[in-house]
């Protein structure tokens, strides 16, 4: 196995180029992992830590771009009020160990349906930043998932950076484990609340090949809720709203949880998330 | 006082066994069946044995001398002969100069298997004259009934089904060690065990070495709660180290490791329990299914187990218990923390529930009212002649102040799901529970249970100083903390030095079943009695000189010196009648936990605890094995399982095999009692696994309490409690 270690961005692309069966490494959360396991055994291997610039982040307009090699611990440390879904999710991932070491880019990287930072990438609206020696695309984060444990990266790519709106409303995230910390999502979901555009995102996890999002729960919920007078969210409605998020999903039957509990959790976690997002917006305070 | 291994551990400095490294060292590494059962059909080691660095690969054809070990029948091969009985079943060895080489090269061997029906299910193996047998001799490992008394009617009865799954010992140091050749034709062996002695009891016959030939030394061990008690890689890195003339390692990846060693019997269990009006327990019948997986392991001694502590430490003037241990094609099960008593307990504490609740009394109130004391007879007929104030523990559990209720404002952490946020306190309700458990600690059933210690007193540099050997294995549980304590309080010495235990002194006995204070710390207190006599002897004969000058006069004093509890007498194979036990342990539970109703997430609040341990030896490190006891036990309950379909397990990782952590496992409230057994050093009473008893049926009826349900098996999983089907 060869081991490409790069200093500069530009390098790093040269070498993705040449070697376009490298697998990139970062934390090593993933990677290492499926090396151990001995799931698969890369050609190459592309360690992106050398490159500085990956670590920042910065904000551009209403957008805040998120470098490759931020870790989560630094999302949540630094990033809690501008992007609070990602955040919580972050904040779900793993071990304080694994935090420090994880990122996002590594996440989307590995496309694992169960990857914490999805649903609320899909919430947001969040562009992948993929670049290659001829040139950057901005890949929209719905069109990125592409199958279960892949993406629309092309070979010769390699994600530079996340580039996420700026909350302009509520969100939150929540995720079923069969315990309290360091568990992998039994599935997931992640609401956003866009007032400015009267809309609401969304993001289902671990219960579908792919992360995705309920367009249909959002279409539905945007039209139901009161945006104007902020009156309280209807049972009804955030009933319905659960409803047709997990009717959105289609999960499987494995080791971590059943399909039927899958549909159920999804519904119930989408209730329960609007109601805080909702009461947030609408100044109840917390639920 | 600080425990010698302690900071090492912490810091990450201390040397397990996975990390013994000799120069020019080869690695080995193990073909495993990926069929619950199949024949085979045929082997080729040639691919393997072609790949550069290979030196040897050994199928059982190469063992050298018996074929098969066990701890209790010699039913299990050394590698697979012809056919294979569990998914991870050892068929061939492969040693090479890098570990990755070996495994590869145990990949590349070629075995031709022609899979059969698995027999999967423990109530099909125990009871249908048509399944098929695992083993030429049948699915039957042994069947112990218990029988008391004519009555088995009464105005109250309860029933109840009960199950529950294959939990793991999750230590985290994988399975490992090094075998060295040694120039006499013999082996010496550094392996992280539990008993070394009955490790060179197996490994010698299969090597056709006599066991003077084959030394072991302990490695560090990174945990065990059974599941060290039978071999894993021993005869294989002996065999390949003997073949090469190499020292040899061997050192299980996680996923090997969940196919390298026994794990805890599921059961299913069938309970009647017959009262009167006021709650007194009339009669008991059970029936409990033990699935003992491929090979005997230790099944027949936690049937024995299951048998006779089956109606708990409750007054029951009629009995009539069958326990069943049973051969399958599933992964093989032995010890584990609690032994046969874990089962047994969560059925019959949730049978007291069930009873409390037909006769409209308390948890604790029905339990009071039926509980042993000294003098009691328990299903067995053995009296209870030793302290046993259960009633009392019961009580003072009660009188302990709860958690609180929960604030307004909570802290995630505090809440179900934890910091992934699936409630902010929609559906959760609260429920408490109660669980008692009783333990039997030493082995049982007329085993010659005995362990040796050899202390030596000896000047270094001028200063008396004590040198304690034994071959008991730490494990963890702090046994050299405990050993050098002893040996400082019976000599009054203050420099005690713990020698490296191996086999080069006689038999500790297993670290198991609780008894090493008593049995190894037995061991060492008489062993320094016999000391002192003879330094007092010298002292007599010279009034006037200093401890200081007869060591300098008479040299060092050493001697060794057998200890054995008091002995014990099998059960009786009709009626279960004997004075099986040594000595009996109570732990009682209440747990306070909080349950999201509608996502079936739990979140336990606070587990309280009273135990009796007779006599407190090590306070911290005692509060630490009843800490970790609870912790297993509450793991049971809600998350740990292996999960077993078609004979194929689903989860050998730690990502899907889960176990508590730090925000599973709330602070917890102890009350340790002592009030001693006068038959044991000290008075002491075994302390590590009782608590793993009880928190187990304390945390599922809480959850019952929470929730309404009658959730009759753990662990509960979320599905349980949030999809109720209309039915039930």
């Amino acid at each position: 196995m060869d081991f490409l270690r790069p200093v500069t961005w530009e390098q790093a692309l040269a070498y993705k180029a040449e070697r376009p069966e490298a697998t990139p490494i970062q934390g090593g959360t993933d990677v290492m992992v499926e090396i151990n396991l001995d799931k698969g055994r890369p050609a190459a291997l592309l360690d992106l830590n050398p490159v500085a610039e990956l670590t920042r982040w910065s904000t551009e307009g209403t957008e805040i771009r998120v470098g490759a090699g931020v870790t989560y611990t630094r999302l949540i440390a630094e990033l809690g009020p501008l992007l609070p879904g990602l955040a919580q999710a972050s904040r779900t991932v793993g071990s304080p160990q694994i935090r420090n070491r994880g990122t996002v880019a590594g996440n989307l990287g590995a496309a694992s349906p169960a990857g914490d930072a999805h649903p609320p990438l899909l919430a947001s609206g969040a562009i992948v930043e993929a670049e290659s020696v001829r040139g950057t695309r901005m890949i929209p984060i719905t069109e990125f998932y592409t199958g279960v444990k892949r993406n629309a990266l092309r070979p010769d790519e390699l994600i530079r950076a996340v580039r996420i709106p700026a909350a302009a409303g509520p969100q939150y995230f929540s995720k079923i484990g069969t315990r309290n910390a360091m568990v992998i999502a039994v599935c997931s979901f992640a609401v956003a609340l866009h007032p400015g555009e009267r809309r609401v995102g969304t993001g289902i996890g671990s219960a579908a090949p792919t992360p995705r999002r309920a367009p249909e729960a959002e279409e539905f919920v945007a039209a139901a809720l009161d945006w104007e007078g902020r009156s309280p969210l209807d049972p009804g409605a955030a009933r319905r709203f659960g409803e047709l998020v997990a009717g959105a999903a289609a999960p499987i039957d494995d080791v971590r949880g059943r399909a039927d509990y899958r549909l159920h959790s999804l519904a119930v976690m989408a209730r329960r998330t609007l109601g805080w997002a909702w009461n947030d917006y609408t100044g109840r305070g917390p639920a | 006082m600080l425990r010698p291994d302690g900071t090492l551990k912490v810091t990450g400095e201390f040397a397990y066994s996975s990390d013994l490294w000799l120069d020019g060292m080869l690695w080995g590494a193990t073909l495993r069946s990926p069929h619950p059962s199949a024949w085979i059909r045929s082997v080729d080691v040639g691919p393997a044995l072609a790949m550069p660095g290979v030196f040897a690969v050994l199928t059982h054809e190469d063992v050298p001398g018996e074929k098969f070990y066990g701890l209790e029948h010699k039913d299990q091969p050394v590698l697979a002969i012809d056919q294979v009985r569990y998914q991870g079943e050892a068929v061939a060895l492969v040693a090479a100069d890098h570990p990755e080489t070996a495994r590869r090269a145990a990949a590349a061997i070629v075995v031709d298997y022609e899979v059969r029906e698995a027999v999967v299910d423990a109530r099909r193996a125990a009871f249908d004259p048509s399944c098929p047998p695992v083993h030429a001799h049948g699915n039957l490992v042994r069947h112990q009934p218990v029988r008391v008394g004519s009555t088995f009617d009464a105005p109250v009865v309860v029933t109840g089904e009960y199950e529950v799954g294959m939990q793991d010992q999750a230590f985290l140091g994988p399975e490992s060690g090094l075998a060295v050749p040694g120039e006499d034709g013999g082996v010496d062996l550094y392996v992280a065990t539990q008993w070394l002695h009955v490790d060179q009891d197996q490994v010698a016959p299969c090597l056709a070495l006599p066991k003077e030939k084959v030394r072991l030394s302990l490695a560090g061990v990174g945990g065990a709660f059974g599941a060290r008690e039978d071999l894993s890689m021993q005869i294989h890195a002996s065999m390949l180290a003997l073949r090469t003339g190499k020292p040899v390692k061997i050192v299980y990846g996680r996923e090997e490791s969940f196919f390298g060693h026994v794990h805890r019997h599921p059961a299913r269990m069938r309970y009647e329990h017959g009262a009167t009006a006021d709650g007194r327990l009339v009669y008991v019948r059970a029936e409990i299914v033990l699935d003992g997986g491929a090979y005997c392991s230790s099944s027949p001694a936690v049937v024995g187990n299951a048998a006779s502590l089956g109606v708990g430490p409750y007054e029951v003037g009629n009995v009539w218990i069958d326990a069943y241990g049973v051969y399958t094609n599933n992964p093989p099960c032995g010890a584990m923390r609690g032994f046969g008593a874990v089962q047994a307990c969560y059925a019959y504490e949730s049978q007291m529930d069930r009873l409390a609740e037909a006769c409209g009394l308390s948890p604790v109130e029905v339990r009071i009212r039926n509980a042993v004391s000294q003098g009691s007879k328990l299903a067995t007929g053995q009296i209870v002649d030793t302290p046993a104030p259960l009633a009392d523990m019961l009580r003072e559990l009660e009188a302990m102040p709860g958690p609180g209720e929960p604030s307004a404002a909570r802290d995630l952490r505090s809440l179900p799901g934890g910091v992934a946020q699936t409630t902010h306190g929609e559906g959760v309700r609260r429920g408490v529970g109660y669980g008692v458990g009783i333990k039997n600690i030493c082995f049982s059933e007329g085993f010659d249970d005995y362990s040796t210690a050899r202390v030596r007193v000896e000047l270094l540099g001028g200063e008396p100083h004590v040198l304690v050997h034994t071959a008991a294995a730490e494990v963890g549980q702090g046994l050299i903390t405990i050993k050098a304590q002893i040996a400082r309080t019976e000599l009054g010495i203050d420099k005690v030095t713990i020698a490296p235990a191996d086999t080069s002194v006689g038999s500790a006995g297993s670290s198991s079943a609780s008894r090493q204070s008593y049995v190894t710390g037995g061991a060492v207190k008489a062993t320094c009695e016999a000391v002192r006599e003879r330094l007092d002897r010298m002292r007599a004969g010279h009034p006037e000189l200093t401890l200081e000058e007869l060591l300098e006069l008479y040299g060092p004093v050493e001697e060794t010196r057998e200890y054995r509890h008091r002995p014990t007498t099998p059960m009786d194979p009709l009626t279960g009648q004997g004075d099986s036990h040594v000595q009996l342990a109570l732990c009682v539970h209440r747990a306070v936990v909080d349950v999201d109703v509608e996502l079936g997430l739990v979140k336990v609040v606070e587990l309280a605890a009273v135990q009796d341990v007779g006599r407190i030896l090590n306070p911290l490190a005692l509060e630490g094995q009843i800490h970790g006891g609870t912790a297993q036990g509450l793991g049971l309950a809600l998350m740990e399982e292996i999960q077993v379909r078609d004979g194929k397990v689903l989860n050998p990782s730690f990502t899907d095999y889960l176990i508590p952590t730090i925000l599973d496992m709330p602070p917890m409230r102890l009350s340790i009692l002592e009030n001693p057994d006068p038959h044991a050093p000290y008075g002491l009473r075994g302390a590590g696994e009782p608590p793993t008893l009880s928190s187990t049926p304390a945390v599922a009826a809480a959850v019952r309490a929470a929730t309404g349900l009658d959730l009759p098996r753990v662990p509960i999983r979320p599905e349980d409690i949030a999809l109720v089907p209309a039915a039930g």
